[in-house]
C-alpha cells in the first residue's frame, strides 16, 4: 500500500482540497511577517487592553457559566426523576436554535431604558429613571448572559451522555464505602464526566471567541469588533489580519488544553457495556425544584425571547413580508444548501480517503482542515479575502498578458468567496458527522460484499448508501442550519445584490428597527429547530441501544 | 531553424491559440451581458434606495447592481479590489465618508457644471471629486417639560455645570459626531472645541451607547433631558406605522442652536464616482438623475433629510421642525479636520 501513496488519486484530492482550505488561515499568520509598528502602537495606547480583557473575560465567563449550567441540568436530567423531565430533557435543547445575537437585540428591545417593561414599571409605580435600579442589557455581563443561555446545551449534551453511560456498579460500590449523594457527584461521577464536560465547555468559550453580533450590538470593544474597525475605520487589511491572528491564537491554546485535559484521561472507564443506574425518585418538594430549575434556561433562553419575536412579528408581518422578503429567504436557503452540499461532499472525500488509505500524512490534513470550526468567522473571512484577492490579481495580470485584456474579479467579489469561509468553517461539523456513519460500517462488510460478487460500485450502491444516508442527511442539515444564522463572514464577503436573513436582521436591528428585524430573525429560529430535532432523535437512539 | 526559433514558435502559438479561446468567451460573454449597466455601493441602505434606482432602470434601460454595507466597509472593499474593482458609484450618509475615499484617491472628478446651477456650491466637493444629494441637520431634542429653552440656545451651553447627568449623546465612533465636532473646530478652533468638549463629556447621563434614535427615546424615558440626534431619525420615528414609536416622537421637541450665530450644524448624503469606474458614462447619468427633481422629492421624503437642489419641497414631518439657520461651511474641511475630532475627542474621555 505504501508504494502507491504518491500515485493514488485519493491523496492528491485530498492535498489539494485540503491545502484550498489551509490557506486563508495561513495567510493570517503570515501577515505577522509584515510588522505594523504604527498601528499596534496605537492600539496598544488606546483600545488593545479592552480587547484583550473583553475577549477573554467574555469567554472565561461564559466558560464558567455555561460549565455550571449545563452540568447541572445534565446531571438532574440523568440521575432523578421528577415531573416532566422526559419533555424537559429536549426542551433544554431549544435554545440551540437560538443565534445569539438574536437573543441580543431580542432582551435589549424588551428591557432597554424605553422599553415596554421599564416603561410600564415607571408607570405603574409612578417613577422616574432615577428611582429605581434595572440591570443593563447592553453590558459585558448582558453578553455574558445571553451567550451562556445559547451555548449551555453543548455542555448538556456531552455531559448527559457521559452521565447516563457512567455504570451502576460505580453508585453502588460508592455507597458500599459510604459516599452518596454530593460527595459521590464530586468524588466520582463529575470526573469520570470531566472530559465530555470540558470538551463542550471549550466549545462553548469558542463560539464566545468568535461571536460578533452579541458584542457588537451592546457595543463592546473585543477582538471580532476590532478586526472590524481595524479593517474599515483604520483602512489596515494587514493589521485586522494580525489582530485575526492573536485571537486565533487565544483559541487554538483552548483548544490544545481541551486536547491535553482529554490525553490524561483517556483510559478511564467507558461503561457502555454495563446497565446502567436506576434514575432517583425525589421528594415531591424536591420534584418541583428540579421542575423549574430545568425549566427556567429555557424559558429565557427560547420560550420569552421567542413569544416576543412573534407578538413583534405579528405585528409587522404585513409591511415586512413582501416579494422582497421572498427573494431573501431564497438566497439565504439556495446559499445555505449549496454550502452544505459543497462542505458535505468534502467530508465523503476526505472520509473515505481516511478510510481506503491510513496515511499519516493524510490524517494530518484532514485534522488540519477540520481546525476551521475553531476558528471565529471574522478570522476565515479576511483570511479568504486576501487569498481571492491575490487569486484574482494573478489571473488578471495573466489574461492582460495573454489577451490584452482584464477578466475583473471573479473569485473575491462573488459567491465562490462566501462558499469557500463556509466550507472552511464548517466542513469539522460534517466530517464529524460522515465518520460517525462510516464507522459503522466495518471494512468487512465490504470485504464479505465483495466476495459474494459485488463489484466495487455495487458495494456503494447496496451497502454504502442505505447505511450512510442518515448520517449524511444530518450532516446536510447541521451545515445547513449553522450556515444560515452566520453572520460575521457573511457581512464581509456577499456580493453585489446579494442578503441575507442573518445580515438583514443585523442591518434592522443596528438601524435601530428591533421590531421590523424580528420577521428575518424568527424565520432563523424556526429553520433552527430542524437540527435541535435531529439532535434529540439521535440522544433519544443513543440511549436504546 | 535553431531550438531558440522554434521555441518561440512554439510559445507564439500557444499564446494565439489561448487568444482565440480568451475571444470566444468573451464574444458569449458579452452576448449574454446585459448592454448597459451601472454598479453601486451604497451605505443608504436598500429600501431607502432601490426604489428610485429602479425608477432610473425604467427611464434610462440601465440596470442597476447595488450592493449594501457599512461605508467603512465598502471604502475598504474599494481599496482592496483596486483597478478591478467593478463599483461605479459608491453612496455615503456623510461628508466624512465621502472625503475619505476621495483622501485614498478612489474617485475621479464628476462632471459637475449641470449640477452647480441646482445645489449650492458648499454641498459639491471644489475638486468635483463628490457630489450632495439630500441635508441632514443635527439639533439638540429635549424634553419641553424639564428644559428652559432659554438657557439652551447654542451648543456651547450644553458645557454648563446646570446640564451635568442630563445629556445624552452616542458614542464618539459615530461618524455624525465626529463630523460635528469637526465642523466645531473649524468655526471655534482648537482649543475653544476642546475645552468645550472636556465640559460637555462631564454632563453626560449615560455612558454612550445605541443610536440616535436610543437618546431619543432615553430623553422621553426620563434618563436624560437632552439629546443630540439627526433630524431624519426623529423625522422617520414621528412617521412610524408604530403607534408607540409616535407617540414617542411626538414627547420632544426640536431646538434649533446657534440660530443668532453660526447656524446648526448640518451634514450630507452624497456620492462619488470610483476611479476605475467600468461604465463612467451610465454612473454619471445616475448622479444627474439623482439631482432631478422628481428624485429630490421622493429621495428627500423617504429618507426624511432635506432635498439640496433648490425650490424642492420638503416632507411636511420636517416641516413641522420648523426653519432654521445651517452652518455655512466648506464640508471638505469636515472631512479633513476628521481625524483631529476623533483625537479630540478620545482626549476628553468620550467613550
Amino acid at each position: 500500500m505504501k508504494r502507491s501513496n504518491w500515485r493514488e488519486p485519493w491523496i492528491w484530492a485530498v492535498t489539494v482540497f485540503s491545502l484550498l482550505l489551509a490557506v486563508p488561515v495561513l495567510l493570517i499568520f503570515a501577515s505577522l511577517f509584515v510588522p505594523q509598528y504604527e498601528l499596534w502602537h496605537h492600539l496598544y495606547e488606546t483600545v488593545l487592553s479592552d480587547y484583550v480583557y473583553h475577549s477573554l473575560l467574555i469567554a472565561f465567563s461564559v466558560g464558567a457559566l455555561t460549565l455550571l449550567l449545563g452540568t447541572s441540568l445534565a446531571w438532574l436530567i440523568a440521575r432523578y426523576e421528577f415531573t416532566g423531565r422526559q419533555t424537559l430533557q429536549w426542551l433544554i435543547l431549544l435554545p440551540m436554535a437560538m443565534p445569539a445575537y438574536i437573543l441580543a437585540y431580542t432582551y435589549t428591545g424588551m428591557l432597554d431604558v424605553a422599553g415596554p417593561i421599564q416603561s410600564q414599571l415607571r408607570h405603574t409605580f409612578n417613577w422616574t429613571y432615577h428611582d429605581y435600579w434595572f440591570p443593563d442589557v447592553r453590558s459585558v455581563g448582558g453578553a455574558v448572559v445571553m451567550l451562556s443561555l445559547v451555548l449551555y446545551p453543548y455542555v448538556y449534551m456531552l455531559a448527559r451522555t457521559a452521565f447516563s453511560e457512567q455504570s451502576a456498579s460505580f453508585y453502588e460500590a460508592s455507597r458500599s464505602m459510604g459516599v452518596s449523594g454530593a460527595a459521590y457527584f464530586r468524588k466520582v461521577a463529575f470526573p469520570l464526566a470531566r472530559p465530555a464536560i470540558l470538551t463542550g465547555t471549550a466549545l462553548a468559550m469558542m463560539e464566545a471567541f468568535a461571536d460578533y453580533g452579541t458584542v457588537q450590538y451592546f457595543g463592546i470593544n473585543t477582538f471580532t469588533t476590532g478586526i472590524f474597525r481595524t479593517w474599515n475605520g483604520l483602512g489596515n487589511a494587514i493589521g485586522a489580519a494580525q489582530l485575526a491572528a492573536v485571537l486565533t491564537s487565544f483559541v487554538l491554546v483552548l483548544l490544545l488544553l481541551e486536547k491535553h485535559s482529554r490525553r490524561r484521561l483517556k483510559y478511564f472507564h467507558q461503561g457502555q457495556t454495563h446497565h446502567s443506574s436506576k434514575r432517583v425518585s425525589l421528594s415531591p418538594i424536591k420534584r418541583v425544584w428540579a421542575t423549574l430549575l430545568c425549566l427556567l434556561p429555557v424559558l429565557f433562553g427560547f420560550i420569552i425571547p421567542t413569544v416576543q419575536l412573534s407578538v413583534w412579528t405579528l405585528d409587522r408581518v404585513s409591511t415586512q413580508v413582501d416579494e422582497q422578503f421572498i427573494h431573501l429567504i431564497w438566497n439565504s436557503f439556495y446559499l445555505a444548501a449549496s454550502a452544505a452540499l459543497i462542505a458535505v461532499g468534502l467530508a465523503l472525500l476526505f472520509a473515505y480517503a481516511k478510510r481506503l488509505h491510513q496515511h499519516w500524512l493524510l490524517t494530518s490534513q484532514v485534522q488540519l482542515a477540520s481546525l476551521g470550526y475553531a476558528i471565529p468567522g471574522t478570522v476565515i473571512a479576511i483570511g479568504v479575502m486576501l487569498m481571492l484577492s491575490a487569486a484574482d490579481d494573478a489571473l488578471n495580470a495573466f489574461t492582460e498578458y495573454v489577451f490584452d485584456t482584464s477578466v475583473g474579479l471573479i473569485f473575491s467579489g462573488t459567491l465562490v468567496a462566501l462558499l469557500l469561509a463556509y466550507s472552511v468553517r464548517f466542513l469539522a461539523v460534517a466530517l464529524h458527522n460522515v465518520e460517525a456513519g462510516l464507522q459503522r460500517i466495518k471494512p468487512s462488510m465490504d470485504d464479505a460484499a465483495r466476495s459474494m460478487g459485488l463489484s466495487s460500485f455495487g458495494v456503494l450502491r447496496k451497502i454504502h448508501i442505505p447505511l450512510l444516508r442518515a448520517s449524511v442527511l444530518s450532516a446536510i442539515l447541521l451545515v445547513f442550519v449553522d450556515v444560515l444564522k452566520e453572520l460575521p463572514a457573511t457581512l464581509i464577503l456577499r456580493p453585489f445584490n446579494f442578503n441575507t436573513l442573518a445580515v438583514r436582521t443585523f442591518e434592522l436591528a443596528s438601524e435601530e428597527r428591533l421590531q421590523d428585524a424580528a420577521v428575518p430573525a424568527i424565520t432563523i429560529v424556526l429553520v433552527g429547530l430542524l437540527p435541535v430535532f435531529l439532535l434529540t432523535r439521535a440522544l433519544e437512539s443513543s440511549k436504546k441501544k | 531553424m535553431d531550438y531558440r526559433y522554434t521555441k518561440f514558435k512554439q510559445v507564439m502559438s500557444l499564446k494565439r491559440f489561448l487568444k482565440m479561446i480568451g475571444l470566444v468567451s468573451c464574444v458569449s460573454v458579452a452576448s449574454l451581458a446585459s448592454a448597459q449597466e451601472v454598479n453601486v455601493y451604497s451605505a443608504r441602505k436598500e429600501a431607502l434606495i432601490k426604489p428610485l434606482l429602479d425608477t432610473f432602470t425604467e427611464t434610462t434601460g440601465i440596470s442597476v447592481n447595488l450592493v449594501t454595507g457599512n461605508a467603512d466597509a465598502l471604502i475598504t472593499r474599494l481599496k482592496s479590489e483596486g483597478k478591478y474593482s467593478p463599483a461605479d458609484i459608491l453612496i455615503t450618509t456623510d461628508v466624512g465618508r465621502l472625503y475619505r475615499a476621495k483622501e485614498q484617491g478612489l474617485t475621479q472628478k464628476i462632471e459637475t457644471e449641470g449640477a452647480n446651477k441646482l445645489i449650492p456650491r458648499n454641498y459639491i466637493d471644489p475638486d468635483g471629486q463628490w457630489i450632495g444629494f439630500t441635508l441632514r441637520a443635527r439639533p439638540m431634542m429635549v424634553a419641553p417639560q424639564r428644559v428652559d429653552e432659554t438657557q439652551l440656545t447654542r451648543m456651547e451651553d450644553l458645557a454648563d455645570k446646570q446640564w451635568r447627568g442630563r445629556v445624552c449623546v452616542r458614542s464618539s465612533s459615530n461618524i455624525y459626531n465626529q463630523s460635528m465636532v469637526a465642523a466645531m473646530i473649524e468655526q471655534q478652533g482648537v482649543e475653544k472645541t476642546q475645552s468645550w468638549l472636556n465640559d460637555f463629556v462631564k454632563n453626560f447621563a449615560r455612558t454612550p451607547k445605541g443610536g440616535d434614535r436610543d437618546q431619543i427615546k432615553a430623553v422621553v424615558a426620563g434618563q436624560c433631558d437632552v439629546a443630540i440626534a439627526n433630524t431624519y431619525y426623529l423625522a422617520g420615528m414621528a412617521s412610524s406605522d408604530d403607534e408607540a414609536t409616535r407617540e414617542t416622537a411626538s414627547k420632544v421637541k426640536v431646538i434649533w442652536p446657534n440660530q443668532q450665530d453660526r447656524g446648526a450644524h448640518v451634514n450630507i448624503s452624497g456620492a462619488v464616482i470610483s476611479k476605475y469606474a467600468p461604465n463612467l458614462a451610465s454612473a454619471q447619468k445616475l448622479i444627474s438623475f439623482m439631482l432631478q427633481e422628481d428624485s429630490q422629492v421622493w429621495y428627500a421624503k423617504t429618507n426624511h433629510e432635506y432635498p439640496l437642489r433648490e425650490g424642492v419641497k420638503q416632507s411636511a414631518v420636517l416641516r413641522s421642525f420648523g426653519d432654521f439657520k445651517a452652518e455655512q461651511i466648506d464640508l471638505s474641511r469636515v472631512g479633513e479636520l476628521n481625524r483631529q475630532a476623533v483625537l479630540m475627542m478620545d482626549k476628553a474621555g468620550w467613550k
